[in-house]
């Protein structure tokens, strides 16, 4: 593989890797995915734990995004129950935060002087996570290609000071840059003939499988067990992780956060199997929306979320 | 004079929040002018996606000085009292003052107080930061490092710069020193974010309009809108197609550029087997776009317009280009749902209705629709239409509402589903009414002429409307949210537009009892229907008389209802499908009012008893607004209203109410007016009945109208307050008889005049 073929426009690894070092070069940690399933890159506690607090953060990665109701069985080109985002968290935002993203979409072939780019109003909220913030969908020519928020609140907590969150929508990205109509259809590793890996040699049949899962096979009794047994062990992991000594400090706010997570997707799953009603839906959100409350009130007496030691 | 120039640059602000803004800028600094005595020749304000501006022109440099006389205590006070004047005035010592002598109480300390005008520029500084601090955004943020601290600044979207500049046309202003949150105000600001990043000054507002023209920025929201329209009517033209104007989408669209650029996009003509109103919405909402169509024709072409930002090196092909990939992904996920939908009959939906709830306390979209539809069968052979298919458009008419396409675009609901309706092979009827059951909305929106459309119109929004009143959810002042005032004026424009004769309380109250024993009663559906038949047979409609009848009914219907829920639904009657009746009355007002009716003629109305039937409403109070026209009527509502007082003092002063006939042998002994005003009153009283009775309202009039010569005649001649007490008694029992004469038509006590 030569570097052109990790061009941002010609493969879709190139556009990921474009990504992190530009984003590197602002001074971010570049984190490797979260080992669990979520539904939005902002579930990644890199994201949702670490926008809580004073202490400065920095930080962009890829995350696997699960949502198992927009699943198509692969036949929609623009649909995938599973897909990529690319994360950037900047705490405190910085003033030109607008700047650094519209640099960062030349950096991955988008000419500025060709392309129409709006910041349209979209103001983002997330139930589950007791989080919000103002922000924008980002416009290239008509398509929403990112997400752009300032974090006011998350698990129910002010943000002090608040932190800036871009997230990119990369299939979408990628199919821009590429040309590509299908996601299917995206270069995956910029080979050409015989080297050529699509998206769909990577991901076709995983769609395919999920779909049949998420619509119709997942254990919807075991699913309802693991939620209700994640609410449990989130909630006595963050009594076992509890302050004990003077300094106050929280000892298991993470662990306990991904019990949060896991509660998070189960109910996704359920829903997706249409199995949860109108009225249970809401009751399962803020079930989930306490749990991170909590999570949110016990990192928050932690060093990482700036407890000072007592 | 000198001109105040503010401009505050942030990101970008929302486009439904820009003019809103604008506004609330001019009216926070031109009233905290005023308020401290600052008069302005002229203000205006700005919007863009990225500032606020704001310009007043012909202030003052300096406000006017300010002499202020305060007395003080008596010469030789106490000192205390001496050394608080002093300090209150701000004075030194008693040199600073003067004395005034007056002639009762002596000489007092006067202190006189000059204060020069102070200059616009400190105060337009004091101003602004509370201004911009407190802006009421509907919704706002905070940002960057300073958010770390509690109190820092809230905007809509980071704010970044502020503009802020004050002087006379022929120097250069002065910057009005001030700073917010380590924002200081200077004359730097910056144009169009791609097209002219590069920051510049500016000094003055001729200037700052000139130099962001020239930046790339269109000041001004309605110059975006117009060159929009235009190039987007023009660029149509060429094409051979006509513009669908959407006034919303242009304000929206005027607010998503600085520097707006036309272009014109396409798709695949295959595109337009999805119906027109599907393609539109996903276009418009979704992609913000104007849809075209074949010139002279109602068809839409295959092409859209898409408003940029940016002059673009390639003449806008690359945009364009990319604005069409994204339409034709819409459309085919349009396209996917309209198939999607397809598939699935519309009565096929109905399960999915009875898992959504309606609302927590009126049940399931599924028992709704079950109520509508067993009233709908009701209403249908009082208005003409076929119960049977009435029935199937109800059973039907909200089924749409699960289909994808009304999912992802909700304001297609009852279109999409007339479409899927016609497309499955329903009766035409069916699927027409479909969708207009629905309607009208508002108040300027087509009343529906098909009986089938009227009877399930009406069915639905009467099920709202007696569901809400028994939960008690009625609009309150401006809060509406079920709305429920648009409902009832549905009810009303459908009865009068189309003529319809409805007993309004025989409708609500077999609504009510629907919904009252959905909510309490486990009752079947054949059971209702028997209650509904045997309530209707007994033919009552006024209330009173109506909620007895519902426990005969519920007896006869030989139906398991408990005592206790029938006498609770026999009250819920009563008080529910009045209180309906009343909140009608008011919307009829309204109505009317539009029209051009008075108010009080319609409450003169419907202060006669049993006035449930709209449609004689409306011809009673236009027959009677007819006749108050005409000198008869005048002179007749002055004879009623001379009356009503003599009347009203008598009744008081005698402690007894005059409320018999007359006497008619007395009358006959009497004055020859006293005589002839009470045959006079017989007849017409006789006549104007039977008009009301074969629903003649001007008829009505007309007879009423006979009796002002010997009403006249009798004030004009006759004393009411004779000597002889049977005498007066008889004259005042005469002039109730008049009372009750106009009560045939009206309370002509509730007329204003």
């Amino acid at each position: 593989m030569s570097d052109a073929d990790l061009s941002p426009t010609r493969s879709f690894q190139g556009l990921i890797l474009t990504l992190q070092r530009f984003w590197a070069a602002q001074g971010c940690v570049i984190l490797q995915p979260y080992d669990m399933e979520v539904g939005a890159g902002t579930f990644h506690p890199a994201t949702t734990l670490r926008a809580l607090g004073p202490k400065p953060w920095k930080a962009a990665y890829v995350q696997p995004s699960r949502r198992p109701k927009d699943g198509r069985y692969g036949e929609n080109p623009n649909r995938l129950q599973h897909y990529y985002q690319f994360q950037v968290i900047l705490k405190p935002n910085p003033p030109n935060l607008q700047e650094l993203y519209l640099a960062s979409l030349d950096a991955i072939g988008v000419d500025l002087k060709l392309h129409d780019i709006r910041f349209v109003e979209d103001d983002w909220e997330s139930p589950t996570l007791g989080a919000w913030g103002l922000g924008w969908e980002c416009w290239c020519d008509g398509m929403e290609v990112s997400q752009f928020t300032y974090f006011q609140q998350v698990a129910g907590f002010e943000c002090a000071p608040v932190a800036g969150e871009l997230t990119y929508g990369l299939e979408r990205l990628a199919m821009y840059v590429q040309g590509v109509e299908n996601v299917y259809d995206l270069n995956f590793n910029g080979g050409e003939g015989d080297a050529k890996v699509t998206y769909g040699d990577v991901f076709l049949q995983a769609e395919q499988e999920y779909s049949r899962h998420n619509f119709e096979a997942a254990d919807t009794a075991m699913l309802f067990r693991q939620f209700t047994d994640a609410e449990k062990a989130c909630r006595s992991y963050l009594e076992a992780g509890a302050p004990t000594d003077e300094s106050g400090r929280h000892r298991m706010a993470q662990p306990a956060y991904d019990q949060c997570i896991k509660a998070s997707h189960v109910f996704n799953l359920l829903d997706a199997r249409g199995v949860i009603s109108v009225t249970e839906r809401q009751s399962y959100i803020l079930r989930v929306r306490e749990l991170a409350k909590a999570c949110g009130a016990a990192w928050l007496k932690t060093e990482s979320g700036g407890a000072a030691a007592a | 004079m000198p001109d105040l120039l503010l401009e505050l640059l942030s990101e970008e602000i929302p486009a439904r929040m820009q003019r809103r803004a604008a506004e609330d800028l001019r009216k926070l600094v031109t009233d905290a002018l005023v308020e401290r005595g600052f008069l302005y020749e002229g203000a205006k304000a700005f919007a863009t996606p990225r500032r606020l501006a704001l310009h007043v022109a012909g202030l003052p440099a300096r406000g006017e000085a300010v002499r202020e006389e305060r007395r003080g205590p008596r010469v030789g006070a106490p000192d205390a009292a001496v050394q608080g004047f002093l300090k209150s005035a701000g004075l030194a010592s008693l040199d600073q003052a003067t004395t005034i002598t007056d002639p009762k109480k002596g000489e007092f300390y006067l202190a006189v107080i000059e204060r020069p005008g102070r200059e616009t520029l400190d105060v337009l500084a004091e101003i602004l930061p509370g201004i911009i601090k407190n802006f009421p955004w509907p919704k706002s943020m905070r940002w960057g490092a300073a958010s770390a601290q509690p109190g820092s600044l809230r905007w809509v979207r980071p704010l970044q710069s502020i503009v802020a500049t004050f002087g006379p046309e022929t120097e250069n202003p002065e910057i009005v020193p001030f700073s917010v949150d380590g924002i200081t105000a200077g004359t730097t600001t910056r144009g169009h974010r791609f097209l002219a990043p590069e920051p510049f000054e500016v000094r003055r507002f001729d200037d700052y309009v000139q130099a962001l023209e020239r930046a790339h920025v269109i000041l001004d929201t309605d110059r975006r809108k117009d060159i929009i329209l235009h190039d987007a009517r023009d660029l149509a033209f060429a094409r051979g197609l006509d513009l669908v104007e959407d006034d919303g989408l242009l304000e929206e669209v005027a607010g998503l550029v600085e520097w707006p650029v036309v272009l014109m996009g396409s798709f695949e003509e295959r595109f337009l087997e999805i119906p027109a109103e599907a393609i539109r919405a996903t276009i418009r909402a979704n992609q913000k776009c104007f849809v075209l169509r074949k010139s002279g024709t109602e068809e839409l072409a295959p092409a859209f317009l898409l408003v940029s930002n940016l002059v673009a090196s390639d003449g806008g092909a690359a945009i364009t280009a990319g604005n069409e990939r994204v339409v034709r992904a819409r459309l085919s996920d349009a396209r996917f749902f309209f198939e999607t939908d397809k598939a699935t009959g519309l009565e096929d939906r109905l399960p999915k209705l009875d898992t959504i709830v309606f609302h927590e306390k009126l049940g399931t979209q599924g028992e709704r629709i079950a109520r509508i539809a067993a009233l709908a069968k009701e209403i249908a052979p009082l208005v003409g239409a076929d119960p049977a298919l009435a029935e199937r458009v109800a059973r039907l008419a909200k089924a749409d509402l699960v289909t994808e396409m009304v999912g992802e675009f909700p304001e297609l609901q009852g279109l999409m589903g007339r479409k899927y309706a016609a497309l499955q092979g329903e009766h035409p009827s069916v699927a027409a009414a479909i969708e207009e059951h629905y309607k009208p909305v508002g108040p300027s929106d087509r009343v529906p002429t098909d009986p089938v459309s009227i009877a399930v119109a009406l069915a639905d929004k009467l099920d709202t409307l007696v569901g809400f009143w028994a939960i008690d959810e009625k609009p309150t002042g401006s809060k509406d949210p079920f709305a429920l005032r648009r409902a009832a004026l549905g009810v009303i424009r459908l009865v009068n537009e189309q003529g319809l004769r409805l007993r309004l309380n025989l409708l609500t109250s077999l609504a009510l009892i629907k919904v009252q024993l959905d909510r309490f009663g486990e009752v079947s559906n054949d059971q209702a229907q028997a209650l509904s038949d045997s309530l209707k047979q007994f033919g009552v409609t006024d209330l009173d008389a109506q909620a007895d009848v519902i426990h005969h009914a519920v007896e006869k219907a030989g139906i398991d209802v408990s005592e206790e829920l029938t006498k609770k639904i026999n009250n819920d009657v009563y008080t529910i499908c009045l209180s309906l009746l009343s909140f009608f009355a008011d919307r009829l007002k309204v109505y009317l009012r539009d029209q051009g009716a008075r108010h009080d003629l319609i409450d003169a109305v419907f202060a006669l008893p049993g006035q449930d039937d709209l449609l004689l409403v409306v011809r009673r109070v236009e027959a009677l607004g007819a006749f108050l026209g005409t000198d008869d009527g005048k002179n007749l509502l002055a004879g009623y209203k001379r009356a009503a007082n003599i009347l009203r003092i008598e009744e008081k002063k005698d402690g007894r109410a005059y409320g018999a006939a007359p006497d008619a042998a007395r009358a006959a002994a009497g004055q020859p007016e006293e005589r002839s005003l009470a045959e006079a009153l017989d007849a017409a009283r006789a006549e104007a009945s039977a008009a009301v009775a074969a629903e003649d309202f001007s008829g009505a009039m007309r007879a009423l109208s006979r009796l002002r010569a010997p009403v006249d005649a009798f004030f004009e001649t006759v004393t009411v307050n004779a000597d002889d007490p049977a005498l007066r008694e008889n004259r005042l029992l005469l002039l109730n008889a008049l009372r009750a004469a106009t009560r045939e038509v009206a309370d002509f006590s509730r007329i204003e005049g």
